[in-house]
């Protein structure tokens, strides 16, 4: 049978960013993917040669919109921790609630996209529709939708009212009812199961082997979630990994369903937690010398940062691995065997932030 | 078929969009908008344009002059919280898309320099001032680059 080379990408209708997929196919049958990254550098990393290290956080805000509070919490948790800044208890439970919502509304637009990827148009517009309500709670506790630029080294910079947090709770709940409405459509409609169930399925091996992050790792059994290490906020906060066997994309999409729905109530628990008290510590002087490495999870996997301080006010080195650059391996490990017409369904299944993985 | 009942809920209620141009939402009150500056009420200290993590602005002591670039704006409202005076406000709507660049320049009454120390100070803090707007100038690109993120 004669190979034939088809193009993927970087354009792609089903691609919200630019990644290239070089894919040999045999008849309809994918052989091989080779992978080609760099459309989308932006070179943030560097910017820490001419940014002070409070002025970082705003950039690390923008290595990925969909999860910009989850960067910015890893980043100040790594400069607080080479400091050794005492956040306050507040701080960090209101870390906790923002990250949360973040979750919430990433998982939201992916189920979303993955539902537009295999045809299902009314279901990303319910998805979206359901995904607004979140994005009104960031705009009105924080001031703006995504990017929501509310930590400052050693805390946060905003503080929620009691009325504001009746309102989320009461938000909350509605979300989670409009979202149980859509589970039987997303787990066991006969369609959405034809072209998820079985397909670019990952083994527990090599999900493990490969280093996948997240949901991804998740959905092929391993339980292992950075939420575990009780960071900040967490420790107070019980929590289980959601986990499913079966690594094909029907398992990756339950993973992301269950979560929204847990993510849900790790926000009440989080409220019904929230102490009184100060919402940052004060810092003075530059990070010393020292090296820091912090991670934390975010709605894609297990997002690392690694800082090196020199003690001025700008930092020797900041280096980001993102769980899109994690979970690339894992992709072209799926990918071998599968329909050509999964195609779009398997790399979309990853959650693939290309922005973040190119920084 | 599991998806009927949505479909048939849909079809009973109201669009859940609005007639966007007709039908504007009410903006929540916190939301950081458009940054605008009273400039009587400015001190010209700079604290704006040294915190900005964007370095959109520039603050001229001896010429009384507030600068900003709004295409460059990350709207984080870091300055706004920063002022001493608390002259510097966001309004709460965003700002209207626009077909060319501009540049926000504000002159107010600089400070008068205290007496005694007006003389002697004066040439130095226009050495220290000199530099840094320089300086700015370059680092105003990879911040526009930064605001291009979508998603």
């Amino acid at each position: 049978m004669a190979t034939t080379v088809i193009p993927f990408g970087p354009q792609h209708p089903v691609l919200p960013e630019p990644v290239h997929l070089t894919l040999k196919v045999e008849d309809e049958i994918v052989k091989e993917a080779i992978p080609a990254l760099g459309y989308v550098h932006r070179g943030l990393e560097k910017l820490a040669d001419i940014r002070d290290y409070h002025q970082m956080i705003q950039v690390c805000e923008r290595v990925c919109g969909i999860c910009s509070m989850i960067h910015a919490v890893c980043y100040s948790q790594a400069i607080e921790e080479l400091m050794g800044v005492e956040v306050p208890k507040r701080a960090q439970v209101l870390r906790v609630i923002w990250s949360e919502l973040h979750r919430t509304h990433s998982h939201l637009l992916w189920l979303g996209l993955f539902a537009d990827a295999f045809g299902f148009e009314s279901l990303f517009m319910q998805f979206w529709k359901i995904r607004e309500r979140i994005m009104d709670i960031n705009e009105a506790t924080t001031g703006s939708r995504v990017i929501v630029s509310v930590n400052v080294i050693g805390g946060v910079r905003a503080d929620l009212s009691p009325e504001q947090i009746r309102w989320i709770l009461s938000e909350v709940d509605i979300v989670e009812k409009e979202v149980r409405a859509l589970q039987d459509t997303i787990m066991n409609d006969y369609t959405v199961k034809a072209r998820t169930v079985g397909v670019g399925v990952l083994s527990k091996e090599n999900a493990y082997l490969l280093g996948a992050a997240g949901p991804t790792l998740r959905g092929s059994g391993v339980a292992q979630d950075m939420r575990m290490l009780g960071y900040g906020g967490y420790s107070e906060i019980d929590f289980e990994p959601v986990v499913e066997t079966s690594g094909d994309c029907w398992a990756r999409s339950t993973v992301r369903f269950r979560e929204t729905l847990q993510s849900m109530d790790l926000v009440r628990q989080a409220i019904a937690k929230l102490p009184e008290g100060e919402l940052a510590a004060k810092v003075k002087g530059n990070p010393p010398e020292g090296e820091v490495y912090t991670r934390v999870e975010q709605p894609r996997g297990e997002c690392v940062y690694y800082i090196k301080g020199n003690g001025t006010k700008h930092l020797d080195r900041l280096r980001i691995r993102t769980p899109t650059f994690a979970n690339i391996p894992p992709l072209l490990a799926m990918l071998p065997g599968c329909e050509l017409a999964d195609v779009p369904v398997i790399v979309l299944s990853i959650d693939p932030c290309i922005s973040c993985t190119e920084r | 078929m599991l998806f009927t009942p949505t479909v048939i809920k849909n079809l009973l209620k109201k669009p859940a969009t609005r007639l966007y141009p007709f039908t504007v939402r009410e903006p929540f009150p916190n939301y950081r908008g458009e940054l605008y500056i009273d400039i009587d009420g400015c001190i010209f200290c700079g604290t704006c344009s040294r915190k900005c993590p964007s370095q959109c602005i520039e603050v001229d002591k001896n010429e009384g002059t507030w600068t900003c670039n709004p295409h460059a704006c990350v709207y984080c409202g870091i300055c706004r919280d920063s002022c001493p005076t608390k002259c510097l406000h966001m309004k709460d709507v965003h700002r209207k898309p626009m077909t060319e660049r501009i540049m926000m320049v504000e002159k107010g009454e600089p400070p008068k320099p205290k007496k005694k120390a007006a003389a002697a100070e004066a040439p130095k803090a226009a050495d220290k001032k000199a530099e840094p707007a320089k300086a700015d100038d370059k680092k105003a690109e990879p911040a526009t680059a930064d605001k291009a993120k979508k998603k």
